[in-house]
């Protein structure tokens, strides 16, 4: 894609201040948007955009909205989840830091849609610039008249609220963020009740991430078609790769939605350096199943990767050269489930801790041969188990790993080591919080 | 009403019940640990999880709600992988310390086991997570943080049903825990609750923990005596001796609950103060008697003094049962004699907005709808200061506990004759010229009317000690022999009379009463 628009940042310096951005053309989707559509007339053009969820899950955005009461007398609550925490992504941060207005725009546009006019930015406790960025940001919009009471002399009233997490994974978790926004541990909700008909306060909300959020002024500027008609019709639009790992030049990928892993790799990131090769790369973030060199000629949209037996999620793209022990890599993803499983569903709270120990012995002695099966028995049995997707999220590579390189954990095994570590070494203790 | 089918039966369930209690309605047990009927549904425990046809994943019964058409499997292949490998995962980091668990032989991990998991550990000694073990968290409740299941039943009970949350959930993953929030202590009124609700060994009860081992103790069906309420209760007891109150479910009286004064004061009535033998008055002290001597004295005394109307009062107090009250009222009317009664609780006494009554007595309804004055006393004690009685029967109740004491002793240093009849020695039967010793509430059967006027049934769970007998056999036999009529022979035959009378108890029998109460027709 020769032009940006999410990572407009990128091209036009100091964006991020009110002035800047209103030069090149700023809040004028918003206007349009207030101006001359009807929030029921949003809702569809969004929907006939075929926008998708940009967190992970890549539900259609239009028909959540969709699914907030017609009638009701509670107030209507917006929730931005830039809780971005997925081990190998960093997308919405960027849009926050170097580009707020952009995201309050999508705010202001999709808070009228919904009826709401309370939005809260959920944002990760860690992303200090962004927190103060996105406060000068949300100052500078009221003090435009952007935000606060009759928005464009509309009669239309919105407040937007930042706020910080204090350090979870699971707050990221939708009905987790709403408890902790409600100032309460952040267990995942059963549902139903869905947030659209019960979620913050007790009120309808709709939870949306940082980058969906950012498409929707593009979409009311330029229309649900041309948004379509980027990449595959059922997964369109533009979309923010995460390149990290053993590529040459790691970073975030404004591409269209579709582009082939392949092209992501090679093309845009700039191959594998050192002469190395490949050996697995993770194409949506450390929970979803990692790809073999043999499988990356898939094209990466929401449909076409879950067809070729992973997921898009959070498009946070983890690359591996033949240097990578298989078993220390799924040791690492390990621990921090571990770490970040809420504790809440009995299967989580103890899956996560016990397959970071056999993957642990297995790294560093004391395994049997049978834990490579052991390993799938109890990714199996934590999968599809539990209030939210975190035991999925746990499992799922637990699976791949062992699926795909199931060689390298025998030998693991027989040998009583990791066989590219010296046996000398101890495993690190493990922090807890 | 929708039509579900669970486990090929199938049945209408009323709209909003969810599966688990669907199956529970025609005796399918869901196994679960964090459901439970008086909380807010949590769903965090995965037990409860089964198959239901054309749902891609399992779905917690607890949760679910039945549609019409759904086809439930709780012992479906499926099921089963799904209960055994949350049974694992549950015990994967338990200590298995069942052996010095007070919780073993009412363990939900327990009998769980043996019924879906009944595998060996995978999960080597030395690799299970430690926590504490043995921590005083409040007056009544210990906690053992290694056995907690984390499924955040008494967490919830202290947030819904107390509102005080001296309990919360911290750390994460699979080093979560119970733990008291800061500068808290688990001290409120229903604090014991949290011990039976716990599925576990990890909330224990100090005052009974290792007292019993529980598949060696008795229950027996009753009410708390405790105040004007009536909670339901079970009385735990082996070998005549009482060891644990436990609530029973009754959702108009107490739900699943009961005050932790109401729960301890079982064990209070084994204490020392207890008359074990009637006792006749000699010379300078009281001497124990035979049963029949003492009894016998007592009638003929009664019937003497009863030869003149109005020369004889009758004390009746909210402790008694509603059959001794009746076998009171009889004695009374046979010997012409005034009848009133008194409700007294400890000066300070208080109630709250939920189960805890400001009139410690069980039973001042019954005498209310039984037509006693509840303020008649000062009169009765002025005509025996007057010199008028010749006779006063004093029947549970301790005149100088709550009326002034130099009134009281100077009124009955008047009556020739003084009959107290009480489980209990007390101040005011040092003036008795014979004390009959009866039975506490758990040692008798009877019914007490609560605050609400439901009458409620007592079961006997345990003799009375020495040689007491239950008041109603005492009081029956009394009156049969100053009227020289039949004995009853059962409290149930009593409560008959008592409810042919007329008044408050028409209608009702120990049958219709059953088991949750049955509220009296008022008069």
């Amino acid at each position: 894609m020769a032009e940006r628009l999410l990572l407009r940042c990128r091209d036009i310096p100091g964006l991020r201040q009110i002035d800047t951005y209103l030069q090149h053309g700023g809040y004028e989707a918003c206007r349009k948007a207030i101006a001359s559509h009807t929030p029921e007339h949003l809702i569809d053009m969004v929907k006939a955009s075929n926008l998708r969820g940009r967190g992970g899950a890549g539900f259609p955005t239009g028909m959540k909205w969709s699914f907030l009461p017609k009638q009701t007398e509670k107030p209507v609550y917006l929730c931005v989840n830039a809780d971005e925490s997925e081990p190998g992504t960093f997308k919405d941060r960027e849009i926050m830091e170097d580009d707020p207005h952009q995201l309050l725009e999508g705010i202001i546009i999709t808070s009228f849609a919904i009826r709401c006019h309370t939005a809260y930015i959920y944002i990760r406790g860690e992303m200090e610039t962004g927190y103060d960025r996105l406060w000068v940001a949300v100052r500078e919009a009221y003090a435009k008249g952007f935000l606060g009471k009759n928005i464009f002399g509309s009669g239309f009233d919105l407040d937007v609220i930042v706020h910080r997490g204090a350090g979870a994974y699971i707050c990221g978790e939708e009905t987790g963020l709403i408890e902790s926004l409600e100032g309460k541990r952040a267990y995942p909700r059963i549902k139903p009740p869905f947030p659209a008909v019960q979620g913050l306060f007790q009120c309808p909300t709709i939870v949306n991430n940082v980058e969906t959020l950012a498409c929707v002024p593009h979409i009311v500027l330029r229309g649900a078609d041309w948004f379509r008609g980027i990449g595959p019709e059922k997964s369109p639009g533009p979309k923010l790769f995460c390149v990290s790992g053993h590529v040459v030049k790691p970073g975030t990928y404004e591409l269209p939605m579709g582009t082939p892993l392949r092209e992501i790799i090679y093309d845009h990131a700039g191959g594998i350096p050192n002469g190395r090769k490949l050996k697995g790369v993770i194409p949506g973030g450390a929970s979803m199943p990692i790809f073999t060199p043999d499988e990356i000629d898939v094209p990466m949209d929401m449909d076409s990767v879950q067809k070729a037996g992973s997921f898009l999620g959070s498009a946070g793209v983890i690359v591996m050269d033949d240097s990578v022990c298989m078993v220390g890599a799924m040791l690492l993803l390990s621990q921090f489930f571990h770490h970040e499983s809420c504790g809440q569903c009995t299967p989580c709270r103890e899956g996560t801790g016990w397959l970071n120990k056999v993957l642990t012995r297995l790294e560093y002695g004391g395994a049997s041969p049978a834990d490579a099966d052991l390993l799938l028995n109890i990714a199996g049995n934590m999968m599809g188990n539990t209030i939210c997707a975190l035991a999925d999220a746990a499992a799922m590579p637990v699976r791949a790993f062992v699926t795909k390189y199931r060689a390298e954990f025998e030998q693991h095994a027989a040998l009583g080591r990791c066989p590219l570590r010296s046996a000398a070494q101890e495993p690190r203790a493990h922090a807890h919080g | 009403m929708p039509t579900v089918e669970i486990d090929g039966q199938k049945l209408e369930v009323a709209d909003g019940l969810t599966v688990i209690q669907a199956a529970d309605s025609i005796g399918i047990e869901i196994p679960h640990y964090c459901w439970h009927p008086g909380l807010s549904i949590s769903g965090n425990c995965r037990m409860c999880l089964v198959e239901i046809e054309k749902s891609p994943k399992l779905q917690i019964a607890c949760n679910t709600r039945c549609t019409e058409g759904m086809v439930v499997h709780t012992k479906s292949e499926k099921t089963q992988i799904a209960q055994k490998a949350v049974l694992e995962f549950l015990l994967i980091n338990h200590p298995i310390d069942c052996p010095v668990c007070d919780q073993a032989g009412e363990c939900k991990l327990q009998e769980y086991y043996m019924d879906y998991d009944r595998q060996r550990s995978r999960m080597p000694l030395e690799a299970k997570v430690h926590k504490k073990k043995a921590i005083p968290i409040g007056p009544y409740v210990m906690l053992d943080q290694e056995r907690c299941v984390l499924c955040a039943r008494c967490t919830r009970f202290l947030d819904e049903v107390t509102h005080t949350s001296e309990l919360g959930i911290y750390q994460r993953g699979d080093h979560s825990e119970i733990a008291l929030a800061p500068n808290k202590t688990l001290d409120n009124a229903y604090s014991a609750n949290v011990v039976d609700i716990c599925p576990v060994g990890a909330l224990t009860n100090r005052e009974f923990r290792f007292q019993a081992r529980v598949w060696y103790l008795e229950r027996t069906e009753s009410v708390c005596g405790g105040c004007a309420n009536g909670c339901n209760i079970e009385v735990y007891h082996r070998e005549g001796r009482i060891y644990r109150f436990q609530p029973r479910a009754n959702p108009d009286v107490n739900q699943y609950w009961m005050c932790d004064a109401g729960r301890h004061s079982g064990m209070a009535l084994q204490g020392e103060g207890r008359l074990m033998q009637p006792l006749v008055r000699g010379a300078d002290r009281f001497a124990p008697a035979e049963w029949g001597a003492a009894a016998g004295e007592a009638a003929r005394a009664l019937r003497d003094a009863g030869r003149t109307p109005g020369a004889v009062g009758i004390v009746v107090s909210a402790r008694a049962t509603n059959e001794e009250v009746f076998l009171a009222r009889r004695l009374g009317a046979h010997l012409g004699a005034t009848v009133t009664a008194v409700s007294w609780s400890p000066p300070g006494a208080t109630g709250d907005d939920f189960l805890i009554k400001a009139d410690k007595n069980p039973n001042t309804q019954g005498l209310v709808r039984q037509g006693l004055a509840l303020d008649g006393v000062d009169a009765l004690l002025a005509a025996a200061a007057a010199g008028t009685l010749q006779a006063l029967v004093i029947l549970r109740s301790d005149l100088t506990a709550w009326c002034d004491a130099t009134v009281v002793h100077a009124a009955l240093e008047r009556v020739p004759y003084v009959l107290v009849l009480d489980a209990d020695q007390h101040e005011a039967a040092q003036f008795a010229n014979v004390i009959l010793p009866i039975g506490a509430y758990t040692e008798s059967d009877g019914t007490f009317t609560n605050f609400a006027g439901r009458v409620q049934r007592l079961r006997q769970a345990v003799a009375p000690p020495g040689e007491a007998r239950p008041g109603w056999v005492v009081l029956d036999e009394l009156v049969a022999s100053v009227a020289a009529t039949p004995a009853f022979g059962s409290a149930s035959a009593v409560f008959d009379a008592l409810a042919a009378d007329g008044g408050g108890f028409a209608g009702l029998s120990y049958d219709v009463i059953g088991a949750q109460g049955r509220v009296a027709p008022t008069a």
